[in-house]
């Protein structure tokens, strides 16, 4: 979706990750999801009076770990108060960072060859979450709130990206592209509908050549598909307003998936005056080289160095291949792929079979080792197997494990014998001289008819393309 | 420094969510201008080049192991609610979103 | 005392009983007490005694008994603040100097009062009316930590736990007579301290005598997990040097923190140099100007912190809770209704030196300041190992004498701040009496981790005080 001619929009994303960790930012209550309300707090993450924070240097390691996947400069850090009053924050203050952010800087590359600025990425602590009654369960109409502080403390990063983004595909894409990183880290599970990853939009509009327009901030959204069709609407929406004489004013909107829009809440009277102030109950974070290089010698490779490594692998895919590619990479079963090629495996294949049947049923990965996919889909390659009962087989693993020879022997599947297929679309074409004399005259559709009742007459254990061949030996 | 002024004043009680009367703005705005005027004296200095102090022994790096420790029962939490439902801590209608 | 109940040769029980005898006749006149807790102090004193006769090394403050300032948690028990908006609250969980108090055999006996949330120099502020001073009914004891001061003071208790901010330990001290320690900060946890001012508080003792309050702050120092800003060694020998001396000491005696104090505490002051001369000490006289920065700076990094601080106190998970249609009107009622004006007016004060557009000539002007003092004394320990002044400058005032101009009472933390803002250690030592008999304190600072010298110090001043 575009904007009119002249026009164009600049967005900036915020993301918050909640890390992996054990325990929470400043206390050791355990970083979990769903546990029953208030269960899962204590003095700190309450914000008792008397209580204090204590930080957790895996959160920490996490953050920089981070840092240097998007090439941020590690620095010297101090943690600062943000105060305002909201009955989600405990202490009615949040510890975070302000001019002294653990990560300053850096860049994201992204697979359509641009690069989006890296202004920050600092750490902060979660806070607690309400849930509001007596209404729409909005909040604009509620007439109470309960507040849960179980994710209260929870430690968060926050990245902050330049104003560089020029439309909601390649803010989608810079979303999945750092959504990678983060989980390749370890840092995230990436989870954007758990809310472990929430996503704000700064976006703003201005015809090309002129300074930034004033910007709209979209909060909380919670998928990839919601992040491109809040910001189309937006910048779409800022472009009507000024072209229809007004201005847009600076404020805070809200996506409603169901309606497709953005609104405003109530107009705050005034700008909201934070006072930050550097938070005396911690001391300065000043990780030293040797920190830093252990970090660094310990990530695993992110998405686009995977991708390089798979893209040369398969040596100048073809178009086809492109989509399949960034699902492996994004799914991480490039190590599988990798195997099946070092064991010759056909490219489209070993690619087909990761993108497809191991995408569909992920949670089954515990159950699949990577020579176990080698080995199916070299039995389905030398026609051991065919097609369709290679699928099977993969599935039934991922399902309930076990290993291919075995698998396939339990459900029966042989080669079917030579000669035998001949017979069986002998006789299919006896049973069907409509469809026989259609695919005579040129009708290739019908190819398909055929294939399809001789894998059901064999179970599925012809070869397609074996099945092709005879067609097309009788035409 | 600009005198403090009763709006400034006004300003601040809502920040801090504190109510004021009349008379206690006036009085507060009175001793706040008080302390502030004393302060006069430090804010004439030129400290260009002077550097906050963050701990004064100079403390960095403290953390602790990402490992779990006991948190508190969850009745306790909640009997210290001046007003719960459902396990959680209710609080009349909030106006306006999180910042 | 804690070596007798150790010994057998007197009980812990026994001890305890005559403590709370000693309450039950004063507390209604003094107003020291905002909570006594008989059943646990008898059942902590009866636990001693037991593991006595098992013949166990209880510790080193064995049946002493203790009184918390109101301001430290102790689990289920009452703990206010001297505020309105935590009347009722009962923590769940104890400050890390209640615990190793109980590891030392201790027995708290009750929560003192306190200027609320520990802002004030007289403990007029307190919601639930002021403490006495026991040498005279109708003067202050000090404060914030005056009901602690006067615990000890009355011989409620041989032993009491204070917080000091600005001075709030050693200025009751002095005005009541007493021995009163502010360490170094970070040498005492701060875990389980409602906090006031994060980057000034420190929890320290209240005694008699030099040798109690060693004791004491050996039992309650070193490092806490819980406390980031903790200094990362243990408690650190002090008993083993009080009787030191002071012989080859270069004792900076600076007039910033002389000048401007009454004429009976000058007088105190010079008879203390006498003291330390004769002691084998060289004096020095110093001029430290940049302490008379101290009192601005304080005021506007102390209420910026409390301001931050005391948000939490909203009505929403504990305390006082005042009913409104919305959650805002809601928070605004309780703290309204909740807070003093002492506490509104430093809430106010530290906001504003936070705000937008204000921050660079206000708090942040204020931390230079801080670095400025640090630095001064710095230079100032170039030229002596320990500093000596006044605490305060006059002995304790009538109530009400200062409570029309707050800036009359921020005045009296004049000698004490500065020691705050450098994070250095502080001891205030009784010496000699003035007008209307009035005890007198006068100070010993030294430089960060001195305090083994600061009782050594004290402790020459106190034999010539007449307390051998």
């Amino acid at each position: 979706m575009s904007l009119p001619d002249g026009w164009e929009m600049v967005v900036g994303l915020e993301v918050h990750t909640e890390l992996k960790t054990n325990t929470k930012m400043f206390c050791g209550c355990t970083n979990t999801f769903g546990a029953a309300p208030n269960t899962n707090v204590c003095p700190i993450c309450l914000g008792l009076p008397g209580s204090l924070p204590v930080l957790n240097v895996r959160a920490v390691e996490l953050a920089m770990a981070i840092g240097t996947a998007l090439h941020s400069t590690i620095s010297p850090s101090t943690f600062h108060r943000k105060n305002y009053f909201y009955p989600d924050m405990p202490k009615d203050f949040q510890i975070s960072q302000y001019d002294l952010p653990i990560n300053a800087g850096g860049y994201l590359d992204l697979p359509d060859g641009s690069r989006v600025s890296i202004e920050r990425a600092h750490l902060e602590e979660d806070t607690g979450k309400s849930t509001h009654l007596g209404g729409s369960g909005r909040i604009h109409d509620a007439d109470r709130s309960l507040v849960d502080y179980n994710r209260s403390g929870v430690p968060l990063v926050e990245i902050v990206s330049g104003p560089d983004i020029r439309s909601s595909a390649q803010a989608r894409t810079y979303a999945a592209e750092l959504r990678g990183i983060l989980i390749a880290t370890g840092a995230s599970d990436g989870r954007m509908e758990e809310g472990s990853m929430r996503i704000d939009a700064n976006v703003s509009v201005r015809r090309t050549g002129e300074p930034f327009g004033t910007r709209c901030e979209i909060k909380n959204l919670n998928s990839l598909r919601s992040l491109v069709r809040a910001i189309d609407f937006e910048a779409a929406r800022q472009v009507e307003l000024i072209e229809g004489g007004a201005t847009v004013r600076q404020e805070t909107r809200h996506w409603d998936e169901n309606l497709g829009s953005t609104s405003t809440m109530r107009v705050k009277e005034e700008a909201d005056d934070y006072r930050y102030f550097r938070e005396p109950d911690l001391v300065d974070l000043v990780p030293d080289q040797a920190w830093q290089d252990r970090v660094r010698d310990g990530l695993k490779p992110m998405p686009a160095e995977r991708r390089a490594v798979l893209t040369r692998r398969l040596g100048d895919p073809a178009p086809a291949l492109l989509d399949a590619l960034e699902v492996v990479i994004d799914l991480g079963l490039d190590s599988f792929v990798i195997a099946a090629l070092d064991a010759g495996v056909e490219p489209d294949l070993a690619m087909a079979r990761a993108a497809n049947e191991i995408a569909s049923d992920l949670d089954g990965l515990v159950n699949l080792s990577v020579e176990s996919y080698v080995a199916t889909l070299l039995m389905e390659q030398s026609s051991e197997l065919s097609a369709t009962q290679s699928k099977t087989v993969l599935a039934e693993i991922l399902a309930n494990g076990g290993e291919p020879t075995s698998v396939a022997a339990s459900k029966g599947f042989e080669r079917l014998a030579s000669g035998a297929l001949g017979e069986v679309v002998a006789q299919l074409i006896d049973d069907h001289p409509d469809e026989w004399s259609r695919y005579r005259s040129g009708d290739e559709k019908l190819a398909q008819f055929f294939i399809g009742r001789v894998m059901k007459l064999t179970n599925g254990q012809a070869n397609g393309k074996e099945v092709i061949a005879e067609l097309q030996a009788r035409r | 420094m600009p005198e403090l002024r009763r709006e400034d004043v006004a300003h601040v009680a809502k920040l801090a969510r504190l109510i004021m009367s009349d008379a206690e703005l006036d009085m507060f705005t009175e001793q706040l201008g008080q302390v502030l005027e004393h302060a006069s004296d430090m804010n004439a200095l030129d400290l260009e080049g002077v550097v906050a102090t963050a701990h004064p022994f100079g403390l960095v790096n403290v953390v602790r192991d990402d490992v779990p420790r006991e948190c508190l029962d969850h009745d306790v939490v909640m009997a210290m609610a001046p007003d719960a439902e459902d396990g959680r801590f209710a609080v009349p209608r909030i106006l306006g979103d999180a910042p | 005392m804690a070596l007798d109940v150790q010994n057998g040769d007197t009980s812990a029980v026994s001890v305890l009983e005559e403590s709370l005898a000693q309450i039950r006749s004063r507390n209604e006149e003094l107003n020291v007490f905002l909570y006594v807790d008989e059943e646990g102090a008898r059942a902590a004193a009866s636990a001693v005694d037991e593991r006595v006769a098992r013949g166990e090394n209880v510790g080193t403050l064995a049946g002493v008994p203790v009184a918390l300032k109101d301001n430290l948690c102790q689990t289920n028990i009452p703990t206010t603040c001297s505020s309105k908006i935590l009347e009722g609250w009962r923590p769940p969980y104890n400050a890390t100097v209640v615990d190793r108090l109980l590891a030392a055999g201790a027995v708290p006996v009750g929560k003192t009062n306190l200027d609320e949330f520990a802002m004030g120099s007289s403990t007029e502020n307190s919601a639930f009316g002021p403490t006495r001073n026991p040498h005279n009914t109708s003067r202050v004891p000090g404060g914030s930590s005056g009901g602690s001061a006067a615990a000890v003071a009355a011989d409620m208790t041989p032993l009491a736990l204070g917080s000091d901010t600005g001075g709030s330990i050693r200025q009751p001290a002095a005005l009541c007579g007493l021995i009163g320690v502010k360490p170094s900060y970070g040498l005492v946890s701060r875990y389980g301290l409602i906090a006031f001012a994060s980057s000034l508080d420190q929890i320290g003792p209240l005694t008699k005598t030099v040798s109690d309050a060693a004791i004491a702050l050996e039992a309650i120092a070193g490092h806490d997990p819980l406390d980031s800003t903790s200094l990362p060694e243990p408690s650190p020998s002090l008993v083993a040097h009080v009787e030191d001396g002071v012989a080859g000491k270069r004792i900076g005696v600076v007039r910033e923190l002389i000048d401007g104090a009454d004429a009976d505490v000058v007088a105190s002051v010079e008879r203390a140099v006498e003291v330390l001369k004769e002691a084998g000490a060289t004096i020095v006289e110093l001029s430290v100007p940049e302490f008379r920065l101290g009192l601005s700076a304080y005021y506007l990094i102390a209420p910026a912190e409390a301001s931050s601080n005391l948000a939490r106190f909203d009505g929403v998970r504990y305390g006082l809770r005042v009913k409104a249609d919305d959650v805002t009107a809601m928070m605004e009622a309780t703290r309204t209704a909740g807070f003093g004006e002492e506490v509104k007016r430093r809430i106010m004060l530290g906001t504003y030196a936070l705000s937008a557009g204000y921050y660079d000539a206000y708090y942040g002007q204020a931390l230079k300041v801080r670095t400025l003092t640090i630095d001064a004394f710095r230079r100032a320990y170039r030229e002596a190992d320990l500093l000596l002044g006044a605490t305060t400058p006059s002995v304790a005032f009538e109530f009400g004498s200062k409570t029309a101009d707050p800036m009359a009472m921020y005045l009296s933390d004049v000698f004490t701040i500065p020691s705050n803002l450098s994070g250095e250690p502080a001891i205030s030592v009784p010496f000699g009496t003035g007008e209307a008999g009035l005890p007198i304190g006068v100070q010993l600072l030294g430089p960060g981790r001195s305090e083994a010298q600061l009782f050594a110090g004290a402790r020459v001043l106190e034999i010539a005080d007449g307390r051998p």
